[in-house]
C-alpha cells in the first residue's frame, strides 16, 4: 500500500514554507479534512469522557437490562443508546471505548515506530551481516499472518489490552524497519551526508540527525496506517477474547460479549463496531491526505 | 532467469529455519501445561504426571526438543494432535480445503470486482462514479470484518432468512467429497440441490472475507492505472492518435497489472488472517478456526506445525509472486 | 480411499431407505468436536457423547434419568462378602456392529471384557499404545489401576474382577464411559494389519448406533444398529452437526436445522422457552461450585472465621447476576439430584451483622485475603471473575479487605492444590458416576490434601464416615453415612458452598422419548421424532 517514495531533499530554512505546502496539499482533500475534524473531536471526547459520558461505563443497573436505544420502544432518555446485558449505559461505554482505542493506536505506533526506526536505520546504515540478519528477522515476522502472529503471541503473554498491543506492535514493526531501512539506502550514498560525513559527523549524528529527518514522510504515512491497523487488530482480539478482558469498554470486548445477542438486541452489537469503523474510517481518511500532501510523485500527476 | 530463481530461493532457507525456530520458540512458553489441562480438576499424581511429561516428549531440554522436532519435519511428520491423538497433517489437510474454498471464493469477487472498478475509477477521474467507488473502497478498508459478518448474519439469515446461518452444506445432502471443495463435490454428486445448498453457505463468509482485499486491490488499481496513464508513452500512443480503448486495453492496463498482481498476492496473507475470524463468526470448520480452538486448549504440537504450515503457504505464495513479478519486469531481475 | 467407500456405501444406504420407507432423522446441534471415538483415553462429554453414549455399551449401565445402575452387557452380576470379588454374568448373543470396515465373526465374549480394561490399565498390552502417547486419564483418575488386582476369564461369558480392597463405587465406575467395551477381535485385526490408529476414527462397538462417517468439526452421521441387544432405536439416523457457538446453535434450532440441543447461551433461554415450537426441558447438573478455604492457614484454621466468611457472602445475589437464574444455591457438597442428599441440613444465613461480630470474637480485625478466580468458563460457574467481585463486595461490608487473583487455568488447578496456598479459591466439580464418593471422597478426605482437597481439611470423624460407607456395599446404610458427613461438613465449613447449575436442554416439539441424564451425558436411542 505505502510506496515507499523518498521526498526530495528539502533546501534549509524553508520548514515553515514545507509546512505551508504541505497544508495546502492537504487540504485540498476533503476527505481527509473531514477525517481530521472526526478525530480531532474523538480525541476531546476521550478526554472528557468521565465529564460527557452521562453514567459510569462499568456500575450495572439491574433493574434495566438491555434497554433499547431512546427512539425505539420501550427505550428511555436516561440511556439514550440503550444498555447491554448487565445493564450498563451502552453510550457512556462507547465514550470511554475512545480513550481505550485511542490509546492502543498511539501506544502501538510509538513502540512499533520507535523500533522500527531503530531497527531500519541499524540495518541501513551499517548494512553487512548486521543487514542480513536483522532482515532475514523481518521477513520471518512477516511470513505469519499478523492477527494469527498476535493471537498466538497474546497466548503466550497471557491475554489483557497491554499484551495485546505489545504483540500488535511486534508484529508491525516490521513495516516501519523495512521502509526506514529502504530509505536510508536510499538517501546514505547522497551528497548532503557525504558533505555532513566529510564533516565529521559521528554515527549517531548520521544516522538521527541527517538521515532520518528526511526519510519521514513514508514514516508517517505508515504510522497512520499502523494507527488504523492497531486499532481494528486490539479490536478483533478483544472479539476473539484475547484482548480487553471485560468489563473494559473496549469495543471488540464489547462486541464479543454481545455476539450472543445479535438475534435479539441489535444495538448492543452494531453500535460498537459502528463505532470501530467510524474511527478508523477518519484516521485512513487522514492518512489518505497525508500521503497526498507528502507524496510529489502524485502531485505531479 | 535461474539466478534469479536461486537466488530468491537461497533467502528462503534462513527464513523457514526462522520460522521453525519462532513456531516452536513460541509454543513452547506458551503459559499453561498442556497435561495439567488434560487432567481438569481431577489432577493427577505426581507420577503419572512425570509418565506423561515423558511418553510426550516435554521433560528433555528444550534445544533436544527442537531438534528432534527438526528431524522429524524433514521427514514430512508434523508431529500429532495432543487432543485428538491424530497427526497434524492429516487434520491440516481434511481442513485445509475448507478454508481454500472460501479464500478462493473470496480473492475471485476481490478481483472480479476490484480491478474494474479501479480501472473505470482511474479513468473517469473525478467524477462521481471514482468518488462514490473511492470512499466505498476506503470503509471497506477500515472495515472491522469481524463486526460486518455479524451484521450480514443478521440481515439476510436473520431478518430476510435468505442465507443459513453456519456451516457449509444442509445436513440433507450426504455425498462423498473427495476433493474437499464443498462446490466441486456437490456437483460431483449429482444430487438435485446440493450445489445450490452449498453456495448458498459460501456466499455471506466469501463477501466477508473478500471486503478488505477488494478495497485494496480497487485503491490499488486506480492508482496504478493513474500512474501509467501519466507515462511519457502513453501519453505518445494517444498523440500518435491511437483509439484510447486500445491504449487503456493494451498499454496501460498490462503495465498497471504488474503491481496489482503484487498485490494480489500479498492479500494471502491478509486472506488467511481474516480466515481465522471469518471462520469463527460462520462456524466454518477450516484451519483459522482450528487454530483458534487450538492455541485455547493449549494443543502444543497443532499450534507449532500449524503456525508451520501456514506460514510456509504465504511463503510460498510470496515466492510465486516474485517469480512472475520478476518474469513481467525484467528490470527487477537485475536489481 | 476408505473412507470414501464408506460415504458411497453409506449413501447407498441412504438412498434406499428415503426410496422405500421415509427414513426418521434426527439432528442434534452439539457443542463441539469429539476428540476421538475411542472413549477411553478422553474425559471430555462431548467426546462420550458423540462415542461411548451412541456406539458402545458397557457391563452395568445407568437407568435413564437416575444414577441408578442396571444391567448392561452383564445381565447379573454377584458381590463376594468381604467385598472383593465382582462376577459377572455376560448377556448371551450380544453382536457387534457390521459396518463396511468390519464384519464380527464371534458373539461378544468374556476376552472382549478384559481386554477392554486390561488395555487401559497394563502398560505391556500391545494395546496400550496403540496411539503414541495415549494415556487413560479416567483409569487412572478413578483409582482403577490400584483397585483391581486382577481380572479373570470364569468362562465365555462370565468374568470376575478381584480388587485389592472393598470398594462401594467400584460397581458405579463400570457404568462411566472409559468402561465401555470394545471388540477385542476388531483391535486384533487392526493392529494385524498395521492401522491400529484406525481403532480410534472408524470405532465398533455394542451400542444403539453405530458409526457412519465424520467430518472433521463439522458433521458425525450414525445410524441405528440392526443387531441392538437392547430396544431398538426409533430413529433410524442420528446426526451430530457440530456448532460451537450457543447463539448459533439457538438459531440453528429455530430454524428446524436440527431438533435438539445442548448448552444454550443463559441470554437465549427465554427466548427459547417462548418459543411455540419448541419444548424446554431442565434439571439440576450434577455438579457443585464452591469457594475453598485453606483450612490450615491461620485464621481459616478457626472455624468461626469460616463461618463468618460463609454468613456475609449473599449467595442469592451471585446467582442472580452471575447465572441470571439458570442455577441454585448449594447448602451441601453434593447436588440435591444425587441419592444421599441431606436436605435437612440449614444453609448458614445471610447475616453481615452477625458475621461481622462473629469474626470480632474470633479476635480477628482487618482481615486481608485472596480470593482466587479461576479464568475458564466450566459447566457449574459461567464466571468465576465477576463472581468474585460480588464476594469482594459482599466482604468489604464486614471489614475484610479481599483481593482478587488468577492464574492460566492450569497454573491455577496446580497452584490451588498447595498446601501453603494463600487465599480461598473457587472452583468446583461435575460428577463422574453418580456416587456420592465421587464428589466427598475426591474433594473432602485427608489423603486429597495437597490435591483434589483444595481446602486442605482433614477431620476425624467425617473421614471415618467416609471410609466406612465406601467398604460398604448396602445403599441404604451407606446413605445414612454420608448424610451424618454432610452434617460435619456443615458444622466445620471448609467451604463455602457457592451453588449448583441447572443444564437446560430445549427441543423440538417434534421430539419425544427424551430423558434427561443426571450425569449430563446425551442419549439417543430412547427418542422418536413425529413428522
Amino acid at each position: 500500500m505505502a510506496d515507499a517514495t523518498a521526498t526530495n531533499t528539502p533546501a534549509p530554512g524553508t520548514r515553515r514554507q514545507m509546512l505551508a505546502e504541505f497544508w495546502f496539499y492537504f487540504r485540498e482533500n476533503r476527505g481527509a479534512v473531514y477525517g481530521m475534524w472526526f478525530f480531532i473531536a474523538l480525541v476531546i471526547m476521550a478526554i472528557l469522557a468521565p465529564l460527557l459520558a452521562p453514567h459510569d461505563p462499568i456500575i450495572q443497573d439491574r433493574s434495566a437490562l438491555l434497554v433499547p436505544p431512546f427512539w425505539e420502544d420501550g427505550g428511555t432518555t436516561n440511556y439514550l443508546l440503550g444498555t447491554d446485558a448487565v445493564g450498563r449505559d451502552i453510550l457512556s461505554r462507547l465514550i470511554f471505548g475512545a480513550r481505550y482505542s485511542l490509546f492502543i493506536g498511539i501506544v502501538v505506533v510509538t513502540i512499533s515506530l520507535v523500533g522500527g526506526i531503530v531497527i531500519g536505520l541499524v540495518a541501513g546504515f551499517f548494512g553487512g551481516w548486521i543487514d542480513m540478519v536483522i532482515m532475514r528477522v523481518m521477513d520471518v515476522i512477516l511470513a505469519f499472518p499478523s492477527l494469527l502472529l498476535a493471537l498466538v503471541l497474546v497466548a503466550v503473554l497471557g491475554p489483557g489490552l497491554t499484551n495485546a498491543m505489545i504483540a500488535i506492535a511486534i508484529v508491525s514493526q516490521p513495516h516501519f524497519a523495512r521502509l526506514t531501512r529502504a530509505a536510508v539506502l536510499g538517501e546514505k550514498n547522497r551528497e548532503y551526508v557525504m558533505a555532513a560525513r566529510v564533516a565529521g559527523a559521528g554515527k549517531m549524528r548520521l544516522m538521527f540527525r541527517t538521515i532520518l529527518p528526511n526519510c519521514l514522510a513514508p514514516l508517517i504515512v505508515q504510522a497512520t496506517l499502523s494507527f488504523s491497523g492497531a486499532i481494528l487488530d486490539a479490536a478483533a482480539l478483544g472479539f476473539l477474547g484475547m484482548g480487553a478482558q471485560p468489563p473494559t469498554p473496549e469495543w471488540g470486548t464489547m462486541l464479543a460479549e454481545a455476539r450472543e445477542f445479535i438475534l435479539r438486541a441489535w444495538w448492543v452489537v452494531t453500535l460498537p463496531g459502528l463505532a470501530i469503523l467510524v474511527t478508523v474510517l477518519a484516521i485512513n481518511l487522514m492518512g489518505d491526505g497525508l500521503r497526498d500532501a507528502l507524496d510529489p510523485k502524485l502531485k505531479r500527476s | 532467469m535461474i539466478k534469479f530463481i536461486l537466488g530468491r530461493l537461497s533467502y528462503l532457507i534462513p527464513t523457514f529455519i526462522g520460522i521453525t525456530i519462532v513456531a516452536f520458540g513460541f509454543v513452547r512458553i506458551l503459559p499453561g501445561d498442556p497435561v495439567l489441562l488434560m487432567a481438569g480438576e481431577r489432577g493427577m499424581t505426581p507420577e503419572h504426571y512425570a509418565d506423561m511429561m515423558q511418553r510426550l516428549g516435554f521433560d528433555r531440554p528444550i534445544w533436544q526438543q527442537y531438534l528432534e522436532y527438526l528431524w522429524k519435519l524433514l521427514h514430512g511428520n508434523f508431529g500429532d494432535s495432543i487432543v485428538t491423538k491424530q497427526p497434524v497433517l492429516s487434520d491440516f489437510l481434511t481442513l485445509f480445503p475448507a478454508t481454500l474454498e472460501l479464500a478462493f471464493c473470496a480473492i475471485i469477487i476481490a478481483v472480479v470486482i476490484g480491478v474494474p472498478v479501479g480501472v473505470l475509477a482511474a479513468l473517469k477521474r473525478g467524477s462521481w462514479f471514482d468518488q462514490t467507488t473511492m470512499t466505498a473502497a476506503l470503509v471497506g478498508y477500515s472495515m472491522p470484518i469481524f463486526w460486518w459478518g455479524l451484521l450480514l448474519i443478521i440481515f439476510f439469515s436473520g431478518i430476510l432468512g435468505w442465507t443459513p446461518v453456519s456451516g457449509r452444506i444442509s445436513l440433507l445432502y450426504y455425498f462423498p467429497t473427495p476433493t474437499g471443495f464443498m462446490l466441486i463435490d456437490s456437483l460431483l454428486s449429482g444430487q438435485k440441490g446440493a450445489f445450490a445448498s452449498a453456495a448458498s453457505h459460501l456466499v455471506l463468509p466469501s463477501i466477508v472475507l473478500a471486503t478488505i482485499p477488494l478495497a485494496v486491490i480497487a485503491r490499488q488499481t486506480r492508482s496504478a492505472m493513474l500512474e501509467v496513464l501519466g507515462e511519457d508513452y502513453v501519453r505518445t500512443a494517444r498523440a500518435k492518435g491511437l483509439s484510447p480503448r486500445r491504449v487503456v486495453g493494451v498499454h496501460a492496463l498490462r503495465n498497471a497489472m504488474i503491481p496489482v498482481i503484487t498485490t494480489i498476492g500479498l492479500q494471502v496473507g491478509v486472506l488467511m488472517a481474516g480466515a481465522i475470524l471469518t471462520e469463527t463468526i460462520f462456524s466454518w470448520p477450516g484451519i483459522g478456526k482450528w487454530m483458534v480452538d487450538s492455541i485455547s486448549r493449549r494443543d502444543y504440537p497443532v499450534v507449532q506445525s500449524g503456525l508451520l504450515l501456514i506460514a510456509g503457504i504465504v511463503m510460498i505464495v510470496n515466492l510465486v509472486v516474485d517469480l512472475l513479478y520478476g518474469l513481467i519486469n525484467p528490470r527487477i531481475r537485475h536489481s | 480411499m476408505k473412507l470414501r467407500n464408506t460415504l458411497l456405501a453409506a449413501s447407498a444406504v441412504m438412498a434406499m431407505l428415503a426410496g422405500g420407507v421415509q427414513a426418521k432423522t434426527l439432528v442434534y446441534c452439539s457443542e463441539g468436536s469429539p476428540e476421538g471415538f475411542d472413549p477411553a483415553p478422553y474425559t471430555a462429554g462431548t467426546t462420550f457423547d458423540a462415542s461411548s453414549r451412541t456406539i458402545y455399551s458397557r457391563l452395568v449401565e445407568f437407568a435413564p434419568g437416575t444414577t441408578n445402575l442396571v444391567p448392561g452387557l452383564a445381565e447379573s452380576w454377584t458381590i463376594s462378602d468381604d467385598g472383593l470379588e465382582y462376577t459377572f454374568k455376560l448377556r448371551p448373543g450380544v453382536k457387534f456392529q457390521t459396518t463396511d470396515y468390519f464384519t464380527p465373526t464371534r458373539d461378544l465374549n468374556a476376552d472382549d471384557v478384559i481386554f477392554s480394561f486390561d488395555r487401559q490399565g497394563n502398560k505391556d498390552n500391545p494395546f496400550n499404545q496403540y496411539v503414541p502417547g495415549v494415556s487413560y486419564e479416567y483409569y487412572t483418575g478413578m483409582g482403577l489401576d490400584s483397585m483391581i488386582k486382577s481380572i479373570e476369564k470364569v468362562d465365555d461369558l462370565t468374568v470376575k474382577f478381584t480388587l485389592n480392597a472393598p470398594n462401594a463405587p467400584f460397581l458405579a465406575d463400570l457404568g462411566m464411559d472409559f468402561a465401555s467395551i470394545v471388540s477385542k477381535e476388531y483391535a486384533d485385526k487392526l493392529m494385524a494389519e498395521g492401522k491400529a490408529a484406525d481403532f480410534n476414527n472408524q470405532p465398533i462397538g455394542t451400542g444403539p448406533f453405530q458409526f457412519v462417517a465424520y467430518q472433521k468439526d463439522a458433521v458425525i452421521r450414525y445410524k441405528a444398529n440392526p443387531d441392538y441387544f437392547g430396544t431398538k432405536p426409533h430413529i433410524d439416523d442420528l446426526v451430530f452437526a457440530i456448532t460451537t457457538d450457543a447463539a448459533v446453535r439457538a438459531q440453528k434450532l429455530r430454524a428446524n436445522e436440527c431438533q435438539i440441543m445442548p448448552y444454550p447461551a443463559p441470554a437465549d433461554i427465554d427466548g427459547l422457552k417462548a418459543d411455540p415450537n419448541l419444548t424446554m426441558m431442565e434439571q439440576p447438573g450434577l455438579n457443585v461450585a464452591y469457594l475453598a478455604y485453606n483450612t490450615q492457614v491461620a485464621p481459616f484454621d478457626d472455624v468461626r472465621v469460616r463461618k463468618a466468611l460463609n454468613m456475609a457472602i449473599n449467595k442469592q445475589a451471585i446467582i442472580d447476576a452471575v447465572f441470571q437464574g439458570t442455577g441454585i444455591v448449594a447448602k451441601n457438597p453434593i447436588p440435591p439430584t444425587m441419592w444421599s442428599y441431606n436436605d435437612a441440613i440449614k444453609d448458614d444465613p445471610y447475616d453481615p451483622e452477625a458475621a461481622k461480630q462473629m469474626l470480632a470474637d474470633a479476635g480477628v480485625t482487618d482481615l486481608h485475603m485472596k480470593i482466587w478466580a479461576m479464568p475458564v468458563q466450566r459447566p457449574y460457574m459461567p464466571n468465576a471473575r465477576r463472581t468474585a467481585e460480588l464476594m469482594q463486595a459482599d466482604l468489604a461490608k464486614i471489614g475484610v479487605t479481599a483481593d482478587i487473583v488468577s492464574y492460566e487455568w492450569g497454573e491455577y488447578l496446580k497452584k490451588s492444590t498447595d498446601v501453603n496456598r494463600d487465599g480461598a479459591v473457587i472452583l468446583g466439580w461435575t460428577g463422574d458416576n453418580g456416587d456420592p464418593d465421587n464428589f466427598m471422597n475426591v474433594l473432602l478426605s485427608c489423603n486429597g490434601i495437597g490435591g483434589s482437597n483444595r481446602a486442605q481439611w482433614c477431620d476425624k470423624d467425617f473421614q471415618a464416615l467416609l471410609d466406612k460407607a465406601a467398604a460398604t456395599s448396602d445403599v441404604a446404610e451407606r446413605t445414612k453415612l454420608y448424610e451424618q458427613a454432610q452434617v460435619i461438613f456443615k458444622e466445620q465449613a471448609p467451604w463455602l458452598t457457592i451453588d449448583h447449575s441447572t443444564v437446560f436442554m430445549p427441543m423440538s416439539n417434534k421430539v419425544t422419548g427424551y430423558v434427561m441424564s443426571p450425569l449430563g451425558s446425551h442419549d439417543f436411542s430412547n427418542v422418536d421424532i413425529t413428522e
